[in-house]
């Protein structure tokens, strides 16, 4: 099997005050090529904790985090940057799209860093707003969407560079029904159309529904690992 | 690229605030210039009438001269040589003799200096041909000198002095004139006398304390006397006119200061307001310094679209002024200056107003995003830093 992501006896500390707080205690997962997985628990848990490490926006206090062949702890912050372009897209819960870039732009940003030409980048960003139904809305800015809509863009963003792994921090949180339903089928689609892998951070049952493999978390702790299929 | 495009992008997102913002460093802007460019343009015009008027191309001291102390007139004359001798006739020097002497204008008295000079001389924009072919003994005033002493063109003025034995000798002056100058120096306290007259009422003969050169002379020492350069006889006015610029721009870089104290503020409101932005930025792959470079961008900007602004209002209006110049009505400040001053806008200047700005611009938009720098993008992301 393909493993992009291996983590190992992961502990993560925060200082608070003179102490320290624990939000992942001796953490053991390995995620494979095209999984379509989430970690889920209440608030507080080490969900966002964990996904921000694989995202090597965070590093682990003890133990490693290796996603692509490099262990987040021992990059250094070009390195880290360098990963998370080439490798590693993100979709946020308030979606995060630039307020002052249209939703073509919004999309062609996350290529504006890798050295492609013009045309190259309007053809990939043309392709990713196919994948999320929104060629009508290129033109539009983030203000004049809804909140699906604008998860869709940030969806579109975070898959327009084609990365390995995808990681979502609770996508469906500001989204009605209908519109978590709609974006969690687009990242289904996704998923096995172009093999990515998605990591999911929710304690939204509609999430869960979808996920073919449900990592528990309570206290920092892996209390299950399921597949549900 | 990017950092550019997002700098406009946001500047113009943020409307108002960047409005007020490019509009009080546009002022600064071309206050600045406009300043700088009046200073330089009395300077220039100031530089231009103390050569047409008393420095010449030039001047050739009597080494025992020194303007600074009137003293040493008594002794700082001496006969012309053989080839000063020709090199006046050929019109390349003109001899100027300087003897102290006190004036009784309506029965008071002031300490004044008599000046000889070749009313046929053309070197000097000095009106001395008005002192041509008159019988009996003639002089010359500058208007500020005829207001001191309350005298117009026809009148007397009684002159006392010492000739070179020592001796006091007396005698009325007729005022053949009185001429408008911008410069004092050769006003204030003098009356011009043709040389000769001079010479004769001193027992000077066939002497000068100086000479005013030529374009035609080519410079340095003539046996005694000493060469005198335009940077020597022109050091006094730059720097008055370089110590007045200098007070001038307290003020403008008090302007500036609070212009950018704008940039600073409005850099760190947009830091803290935009925090899940730069987190976001980090999340797609910037690096932090690439995103404190953004930042840096966006403030420095202000200065670029500042530039644009005062180009726009400040062109028209520097245009207008440099063709109508500023009337101050005065031209008796001590030093050479015209009633009607012209600015004087350099490229220098221009560039170099340009370059501060910017570069003034860019470190106090970089100061505070620095702190960029050190953000955890995980709580860059949720908004949460102070």
């Amino acid at each position: 099997m393909n493993e992009i992501i291996q983590i190992k006896n992961l502990v993560k500390r925060f200082p608070v005050g003179k102490d320290f707080f624990t939000a992942l205690h001796d953490i053991n997962l390995n995620f494979t090529q095209g999984e379509f997985a989430g970690f889920t628990g209440p608030s507080g848990s080490g969900k966002t904790t964990l996904l921000n490490i694989i995202g090597s926006l965070d590093s682990p206090s003890e133990g490693s985090a290796t996603v692509m062949g490099q262990d987040v702890a021992l990059l250094s912050n070009r390195e880290a940057a360098l990963l998370r372009n080439q490798h590693i897209g993100f979709i946020f819960q308030t979606y995060n799209l630039l307020p002052v870039y249209t939703v073509f732009e919004n999309v062609e940003f996350a290529l504006l860093l890798q050295k492609m030409t013009t045309s190259e980048r309007r053809k990939a960003v043309m392709e990713a707003l196919e994948w999320v139904g929104l060629t009508d809305k290129m033109k539009s800015r983030p203000n004049m969407l809804s909140g699906g809509e604008s998860q869709r863009v940030a969806i579109a963003r975070s898959m327009v560079k084609k990365p390995e792994i995808v990681l979502a921090d609770e996508p469906t949180a500001n989204l009605d029904s209908k519109n978590s339903h709609h974006i969690l089928q687009t990242m289904k689609k996704l998923n096995e159309e172009l093999n990515v892998t998605f990591l999911f951070a929710t304690h939204d049952e509609k999430v869960m529904k979808y996920l073919r493999r449900i990592v528990s978390l309570e206290d920092g702790r892996v209390v299950s690992d399921r597949l549900t299929e | 690229m990017i950092a550019f495009k997002l700098a406009y992008r946001n500047l113009m997102g943020a409307g108002l605030r960047t409005f007020l913002n490019v509009s009080v460093l546009s002022f600064a802007f071309v206050l600045i210039i406009f300043f700088n460019g009046m200073m330089d343009g009395w300077h220039r015009e100031s530089r231009i009438d103390t050569i047409a008027w008393e420095a010449g191309q030039g001047q050739l001291w009597h080494p025992a001269l020194d303007m600074y102390d009137p003293l040493t007139l008594q002794d700082a004359h001496a006969p012309l040589n053989t080839k000063a001798l020709a090199l006046v006739k050929a019109g390349q020097l003109t001899p100027i003799l300087i003897v102290t002497a006190t004036a009784y204008p309506q029965g008071r008295m002031e300490g004044i200096l008599l000046k000889g000079i070749d009313p046929a001389q053309n070197i000097l924009d000095l009106p001395s041909a008005t002192l041509q072919g008159k019988n009996g003994c003639y002089g010359l005033i500058g208007n500020r000198t005829a207001k001191n002493m309350k005298l117009k063109t026809g009148d007397q003025l009684l002159v006392r002095w010492r000739d070179v034995h020592g001796t006091f000798d007396a005698k009325e002056i007729t005022i053949a004139g009185v001429f408008a100058c911008n410069v004092p120096t050769v006003d204030n306290g003098q009356v011009w006398l043709p040389i000769d007259t001079l010479r004769e009422m001193t027992s000077m003969q066939g002497q000068a304390t100086l000479f005013v050169a030529s374009k035609t002379y080519a410079g340095g020492d003539l046996g005694q006397w000493k060469w005198k350069d335009l940077k020597f006889l022109l050091l006094d006015l730059d720097n008055i006119v370089k110590a007045k610029k200098s007070g001038g721009t307290i003020l403008q870089m008090l302007l500036l200061f609070i212009a950018l104290l704008a940039i600073f503020d409005t850099q760190v409101l947009s830091i803290f307001r935009r925090q899940r932005e730069i987190g976001t930025y980090i999340a797609l792959g910037m690096t932090r310094w690439q995103v404190v470079g953004i930042f840096t961008v966006e403030g420095a900007a202000h200065s670029v679209l500042a530039a644009l602004l005062g180009a726009l209002w400040g062109i028209p209006l520097m245009l207008f002024i440099g063709h109508t110049g500023i009337n101050f009505g005065i031209n008796d400040i001590g030093i050479s200056m015209r009633s009607v001053i012209y600015p004087y806008y350099s490229i220098g200047l221009i560039v170099s107003t340009t370059v501060i700005v910017i570069l003034a611009a860019t470190i106090v938009s970089y100061i505070p995003a620095r702190r960029i720098a050190k953000m955890k993008p995980t709580d860059a992301l949720k908004g949460k830093l102070q």
